[in-house]
């Protein structure tokens, strides 16, 4: 059902890349599942179908490094964005559920809602900085961060995969706005 | 940029904030059972200190947690931010354990 609704979906990015030496790439579909449990309704479970949810607030973790496929980003004390593949998004929810059987949580797929773009090269983090006003030093925000936050007059999830690596995430209508920031940025 | 350090992800610029007006004020648990005066009161009167007054903030664009804030309304400096449900800090000790963002 959301396989055909998203193919029906007039796309809302444009395939503009920027040329300078940092790029701005919009990434492929992504499964999305919004995850809100209280700690204590984990309690000590760290590890949920295969989700690392055991990182601080505002950090990534993800089981191997690359694999991508079951990342978690912890938004808040309660609150994680899961992403797995865009084809395994039914799979993992029934899992989660099954999981988590008599537990009060919140699990609801957004894959559809966010557009993701990765924003890589020497300097990313001024692109980023451009319209982000958090502190992304190496020291405050280092590899394997990852919060929402604000670029331009847009609300973003930024996770930092490495020092010149970003991935900005974005709710499907800012995406244009988000893309075309970003590339304007990597021309100034 | 003025800094906010909120209680769950540390100090974040204040774009990423929301004012959400006098904190602790407890609604009555009785609306029915409050008269017209005081129901008047918890709706529509504030303190309005010029000092420091305790507020409620909330990191929209953040962890999406409200909590609570010391926040000086001549300087705009915060003293303290705390959880929602703990008790306001006291002035003093708050000013000697948490330096102003100014
Ligand atoms: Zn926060």
């Amino acid at each position: 059902m959301l396989e055909r609704n998203l193919a029906r979906r007039a796309p809302t990015v444009s395939p503009l890349v920027s040329e300078a030496s940092v790029t701005v790439r919009p990434l492929d579909p992504q499964g999305r599942l919004a995850f809100r449990i209280k700690p204590a309704a984990l309690a000590g479970r760290g590890t949920i179908d295969g989700f690392d949810l055991t990182g601080a607030i505002n950090s990534r973790t993800s089981p191997e490094a690359d694999s991508g496929m079951r990342t978690a980003l912890r938004l808040g004390p309660d609150e994680w964005m899961l992403i797995t593949a865009a084809d395994e998004v039914d799979e993992r929810c029934e899992a989660i559920s099954a999981a988590l059987t008599g537990v009060p949580h919140s699990l609801v797929d957004v894959s559809h809602r966010d557009v993701g773009f990765s924003v890589e090269g020497p300097g990313a983090d001024v692109v980023v900085n451009a319209g982000c006003p958090i502190d992304l030093a190496a020291k405050a925000f280092p590899a394997g961060s990852a919060t929402r936050t604000i670029l331009g007059k847009a609300e973003i999830v930024l996770a930092r995969l490495a020092a010149d690596r970003f991935t900005v995430t974005t709710w499907r209508t800012f995406a244009p706005y988000v893309q075309g920031f970003l590339v304007e940025a990597t021309r100034s | 940029m003025l800094l906010i350090d909120c209680p769950y992800c540390g100090k974040r610029p204040e774009v990423e904030f929301h004012c959400g007006g006098e904190a602790h004020i407890a609604r009555p648990e009785t609306p029915t059972a409050v008269g017209d005066a005081d129901w008047g009161s918890f709706l529509y009167y504030r303190t309005n200190p010029k000092g420091v007054q305790a507020e409620r903030w909330l990191h929209g664009h953040g962890c999406g947690r409200w909590f609570n804030a010391l926040r000086d309304t001549v300087s705009d400096a915060f003293v303290a931010t705390y959880e929602m449900g703990k008790p306001r800090p006291d002035r003093d000790a708050a000013t000697a354990s948490t330096p102003s963002n100014a």
